[in-house]
């Protein structure tokens, strides 16, 4: 199983794909949703087939895949997973699959509209599966670029070309950021390589790490969202097409996270022990001050755009806290909140797709019309509220664990955010599943398709699953934050 | 069967049922009750058997019922468990929620008017309207059934099971899971008739509420866990070694310990859960849910659930020491304050509400005093009377709905005590049974359970803390006299409106469980009657005290001494108080005010409107907190300043490059490119000269140049 290049696969089959989707005949819908649908399913089973034969008691780094690339500048097509990137690997399976079938009613130009979001996933993949420091940028960068396109052609008349562009602005000058910081490091080490197994075991002198680790790491946090560099998210989640926010908000903005931690923790870890214990209060100020905004929105978007600047907050305090326990929570926390927002946009997408409006005020009622849209929001709405039995529950009482022991009276802050939460969401389902419906409605909401409800149940079915067996998660969050944490020089 | 077995089985039934009706049979009525119901016997009956198990072991403090499965590892050392855990304090409360569920189950079928046929025009989220149906040729209007009947058998199923899971679970964690569970059933069934606004926001207050408090207790359980790596109850309550730890460490929190401030952090939770000021706000507005609920999760478990956790941790408070004292005081203000409000109200329920608040303000207070068997007496006898007064209530509502359905005005409001009066003829198993409960609750000396928990919490308050005692003393006197003030405005005296004439006794699934908990509401005292009682004491072993001791490490001291002046003001307070009620409103008569607002002025009205307290939290902490959101950050912070920023960015790039091709693009540089452009014109038009287009001339300028290139290379690369 092992000589079996399965992550490569996994990396490259939907940029190749993608590149056969353009092949196609552009008029012929039904033949380009059940290719994308298969490049989808197929994703999807091959990342299940990752998460499951990772052997937790074995090596760090299983499923490794190693070519030269440009070897006189010690630059490698360097793929493995560990226990941190195996989940999110599945994460983006499942968030691919998902976004095809809710893309189903895309009816403008879907090939391109595929091709693009496969040409993302294939950078989502690489950067999560990617050990060498260039080809991590080299993906990052593959997933950001589709991003522009597939937001300023197929999204939200009102807002599409703002945000596109504000996105991407954003996220190139993260990037940048992190890329010097990157370069900073190849250079100071010297080895002549961008493997980052061997850059991490390079001694940087504390100076060096104090200098570089803000570059780093706030330049890749920009992606995931950090405050006060958030703002690209929501506007570009609004205007984003149902499945490129569920993609967007889903599994992007855990690139930056992902990436933070990867070439900013663990290459830097002294410059983190000596930085971030300022940057956990920019991560307060996440989690509390989206959860306020999103409680005040009259879009139901938005409503959740915020709600993720506020649950990615929680991913990097989780980081900040420089614990076990807040690692493990951030780890899982990221995969929950993938799931949990992928489950949102879904829901927000297709009611959306009937109504015409996402105003809440306008809405209501729709529980009657869509049972399992409410029921399945329901859910989402128990693991954004944390509550016991739901994924939120097991990534979030880690974190807070975390944070209590580092810093009590931020954890005293953050708990606040729960209770907002608890009351956006309680909003949410008050006046947009239940109440009155709207008579303009009658007769045009109708119950979703099977297909739809399918997508559906298996956002929900990860995220009641990992609440209820969290053994199915947590051991292999923590054989990768064993690492982390001897990196760290800690417990 | 292994009793553990047993154990881990209590909770399941209900959840199953849940399933089943909302998956299967929720289109099914008379099936989904039969599920629901059976499920809630089940578990009555699993209860029992372990009950009667654990009592019939010698020293079973010691050997207790326990079985765990591992759950959520968290590194290395320490791992989160799924666990049932019967000990003598969990006997007792499965005991008593066991009755009072399966009761309330039954009780429901008729509430929810089932066999009745369905309403004219009822609509699903709003209670039923009654039927119009031809009897002898004459159109009647009749009780409905209520439209999502089995969607409220499916969430009591699930309420029950969070229960349960609460009540055998042998850790913190789960025992936090089952109390999450309930405040999600609470907001389920408080917005049951989600058509209704008022229903709508109470159930949205009550889930905000408790939820504060819930998040509190969460950082108090993370901070447990990682100070003992455990949250078993066994581990931690019944380890001295583990206590002392707690006890002796520094939480670095303004000096407390961390006993200290774990302590604190629970207390809140209780404080939400348990309706104790000043999260106590959501308790009365709950109201607006089904009376079932009402009586489920208002008085007999959810908030019971509450104390029930204080009690549970109640080792770990005593080590924490200021967490006691806060306790007293939380306790007894909570109970003399919500006191004073039952004073003034009219809605029957409402009146219960307020009376459940300051009753478990009671048994806080207990906890604070130290009173650990008083506590958990009061709760357990609390739980029969309170379940059985808020039954009463809703069979009255039932009655007097029966009139009004009679003489078709629905301007009255069937739940206002003053548009009643003597029902005590038309409704007589109500009256009766209302009667026991509301003697229970006053502490009706000697026959009634309340009389023996209350005088029990009494007698050590005095001997522990004076202050906490004339304070209780005072709510039991008010207790007395708002009760009585209910039954009198309620059932005695003359029927006041028309309604309250045709008022009609309840079916039978509903009385019937009336009888069952007045039967408690009496009987439960017996089981913890002081030895040093005059007269009384020694007949029947204090079994409670004796078994519910040993729960704890070391078995609480009874008092030493009996004391004969908290027996005194107990047996005072109460006939006083019953009294007094009776005196000042058997006459009220139709249309007039209630007999005490003239006297109190003011204060009555301070009474009536529940001190404000909503008002001013509204003013206080819900407004400040939608401006700081929706003005201050967003529309501020987040637009104006972070985006303001990035706009600004923006347009200066935009300046900046308006700048370069303004200034320096068009006329430096192009300006250079034109020139060039503009010389190569020129230097075309003064070439072309030269162009003759004569082959001859061409020649000798290329000779010229070539002898031209010859000469240069022979002279300048000579060495």
């Amino acid at each position: 199983m092992q000589d079996f290049p399965i992550l490569t696969i996994i990396v490259l089959l939907p940029l190749l794909s993608g590149v056969v989707l353009f092949f196609l005949p552009g008029d012929r819908k039904q033949l380009i949703y059940r290719w994308a649908l298969a490049t989808g399913l197929i994703e999807f089973l091959l990342s299940i087939v990752v998460y499951i034969g990772y052997d937790i008691d074995g090596d760090r780094y299983q499923f490794i895949d190693k070519f030269d690339w440009l070897p006189d500048l010690g630059i490698s097509y360097y793929v493995a997973v560990d226990g941190i990137s195996a989940p999110l690997i599945l994460l983006t399976g499942i968030v691919i699959f998902t976004g095809v079938i809710i893309s189903q009613r895309i009816d403008d130009r879907p090939r391109e509209f595929f091709a693009f979001l496969f040409i993302l996933a294939t950078g989502v993949f690489g950067v999560f599966a990617s050990l060498d420091m260039f080809a991590l940028f080299f993906f990052y960068e593959i997933a950001v670029f589709p991003m522009y396109l597939l937001i300023s052609i197929w999204g939200w008349k009102e807002t599409r070309e703002y945000a596109a562009m504000k996105l991407t602005l954003y996220l190139f000058i993260g990037s940048v950021i992190a890329l010097v910081g990157g370069l900073a490091l190849y250079f100071e080490a010297g080895l002549g390589t961008f493997d980052m197994l061997q850059l991490e075991s390079f001694k940087f002198s504390p100076e060096f790490q104090k200098l570089w680790f803000p570059f780093v790491f706030i330049g890749f946090a920009v992606l995931g969202g950090i405050w006060p560099f958030h703002n690209w998210s929501p506007d570009g989640h609004v205007a984003a097409p149902t499945a490129v926010s569920m993609f967007h908000a889903g599994v992007l903005m855990k690139l930056g996270a992902f990436a933070a931690l990867r070439v900013g923790i663990m290459l830097l870890p002294e410059g983190a022990q000596f930085h971030l214990p300022w940057i956990i209060l920019l991560t307060l100020v996440n989690v509390v001050y989206g959860a306020y905004i999103a409680m005040v929105q009259k879009d139901f978007k938005y409503v959740i755009g915020f709600s993720s600047v506020s649950h990615m907050g929680l991913v990097f305090m989780g980081f900040a806290t420089l614990t076990e326990d807040g690692f493990i929570g951030a780890g899982v926390q990221m995969v929950s909140h993938g799931v949990m927002t992928a489950l949102f946009f879904a829901v927000v997408g297709l009611i959306y797709d009937q109504a015409h409006t996402r105003q809440i005020d306008e809405l209501g009622g729709m529980a009657k019309k869509m049972p399992f849209v409410a029921g399945a929001f329901i859910i989402g709405g128990l693991v954004s509220m944390g509550m016991p039995g739901f994924s939120g529950f097991i990534a979030e009482f880690p974190i807070f664990m975390g944070v209590w022991q580092s810093h009590p009276w931020i954890a005293i802050a953050a708990v606040i955010s729960i209770v907002i939460t608890a009351a956006y969401v309680i909003r949410i389902v008050g006046s947009v599943f239940f109440g009155e419906m709207p008579e303009k409605f009658e007769g045009h909401v109708h119950d979703i398709s099977r297909s739809e409800k399918l997508a559906l149940g298996v956002l929900c079915l990860v995220l009641v699953g990992i609440g209820i067996f969290p053994s199915v998660i947590v051991p292999m969050v923590e054989s990768g934050v064993q690492h982390v944490m001897t990196l760290l020089g800690g417990v | 069967m292994q009793t553990t077995t047993l154990i881990w089985l209590i909770p399941l039934p209900p959840i199953l049922a849940f399933f089943l009706i909302v998956l299967f049979t929720n289109r099914n009525n008379r099936l989904s009750h039969r599920i629901a119901v059976g499920a809630a016997v089940i578990s009555w009956l699993l209860s029992m058997v372990v009950f009667f198990t654990a009592i019939g072991k010698e020293h079973f403090g010691e050997q207790v019922f326990e079985d765990f499965i591992q759950w959520l590892p968290l590194g290395k050392h320490s791992s989160l468990e799924i666990g049932v855990l019967v000990d003598p304090l969990t006997a007792v409360t499965l005991f008593f929620v066991g009755w009072t569920v399966l009761m309330i189950f039954i009780y429901s079928i008729g509430y929810h008017n089932f066999g009745q046929p369905k309403g004219d025009d009822d609509h699903h989220g709003l209670p039923p309207h009654g039927a119009t149906v031809e009897k002898d040729g004459k159109k009647q209007i009749v009780p409905s059934i209520e439209p999502m009947y089995a969607r409220f058998f499916a969430f009591i199923g699930l309420f029950a099971f969070g229960m349960f899971t609460l009540v055998v679970s042998n850790n913190l964690l789960t025992l936090f899971v089952g109390w999450e569970i309930m405040g999600l059933c609470s907001y389920l069934l408080i917005g049951f008739w989600y058509g209704k606004e008022s229903a709508r926001d109470a159930a949205k207050k009550a889930f905000m509420t408790t939820r504060i408090g819930d998040v509190f207790m969460l950082l108090g359980i993370s901070y447990l866990f990682k100070a003992t790596n455990t949250l078993n109850f066994r581990d931690i309550l019944h380890n001295e070694a583990v206590l002392d730890a707690l006890a002796q460490a520094d939480s670095g929190f303004l000096g407390l310990s961390a006993a200290g401030l774990i302590g604190l952090l629970l207390i809140l939770g209780t404080v939400g859960k348990s309706a104790q000021f000043p999260l106590h706000v959501w308790l009365p507005d709950a109201m607006e849910g089904p009376t079932p609920v009402s009586a489920m999760i208002h008085a007999a478990t959810m908030v019971s659930a509450g104390v029930y956790m204080v009690i549970r941790m109640f080792p770990l408070l005593e080590v924490g020491e200021i967490s006691l004292s806060v306790m007293a005081f939380i306790g007894a203000f909570t109970a003399l304050f919500a006191a004073t409000i039952a004073l003034a109200q009219k809605d029957v329920k409402r009146v219960l509400a307020y009376s459940t608040i300051s009753q478990l303000g009671f048994m806080i207070a207990a906890l604070g005093v130290g009173a650990y068997v008083a506590a958990v007496f009061h709760l357990f006898t609390h739980a029969f009377f309170k379940a059985l007064l808020f039954l009463g209530s809703g069979s009255v509502i039932h009655g007097m709905e029966h009139g009004v359905y009679h003489t078709g005005n629905h301007e009255v409001d069937p739940q206002d005590m003053f548009n009643m009066g003597g029902l005590r003829k038309k409704m007589p198993t109500t009256f009766w049974t209302f009667l026991i409960g509301g003697f229970a609750l006053s502490g009706f000396p000697l026959i009634t359970a309340g009389f023996w928990s209350k005088d029990e919490i009494l007698a050590d308050a005095l001997a522990h803390n004076p202050a906490v005692f004339w304070t209780l003393a005072l709510a039991a006197l008010l207790t007395a006299f708002y009760t009585m003030r209910q039954i009198t405005l309620t059932f005695l005296g003359e029927p006041r409106t028309e309604e309250a004439k045709h008022a009609h006794e309840s079916t039978r699934s509903m009385t019937a469980p009336l009888v069952v908990l007045a039967v408690f509401a009496i009987g439960a005292g017996w089981i913890g009657i002081p030895e040093h009682f005059p007269a009384l004491g020694g007949i029947i072993p204090n079994w409670l005290h004796d078994f519910v001791g040993g729960t704890l490490l070391h078995n609480p001291e009874t008092l030493e001494e009996f004391d004969m002046i908290p027996l005194l003001v107990s047996i005072g307070v109460a006939l006083g108080g019953l009294l007094l009620g009776w005196l000042v409103y058997r006459n009220v008569s139709a249309g007039s005010e209630d007999p005490l607002r003239k006297p109190l002025g003011p204060i009555y009205s301070l009474f009536e409107n529940k001190y404000n307290i909503d008002e001013i939290y509204n003013v206080l902490f819900v407004r400040p907190a939608m401006w700081v959101s929706e003005t201050f950050t967003y529309l501020f912070l987040d637009r104006k300043i972070i985006d303001g920023v990035l706009h600004f960015v923006a347009r200066i790039s935009f300046e900046i490059g308006a700048f370069f091709r303004n200034s320096i693009d068009k006329p430096i540089i192009n300006g250079f490119g034109d020139l060039v452009g503009f010389s190569t014109n020129k230097f075309g038009h003064w070439f072309r000269r030269i162009q003759t287009g004569r082959v001859q001339q061409y020649m000798l300028v290329a000779l010229l140049l070539a002898f031209a290139s010859l000469f240069y290379y022979m002279v300048a690369l000579q060495p």
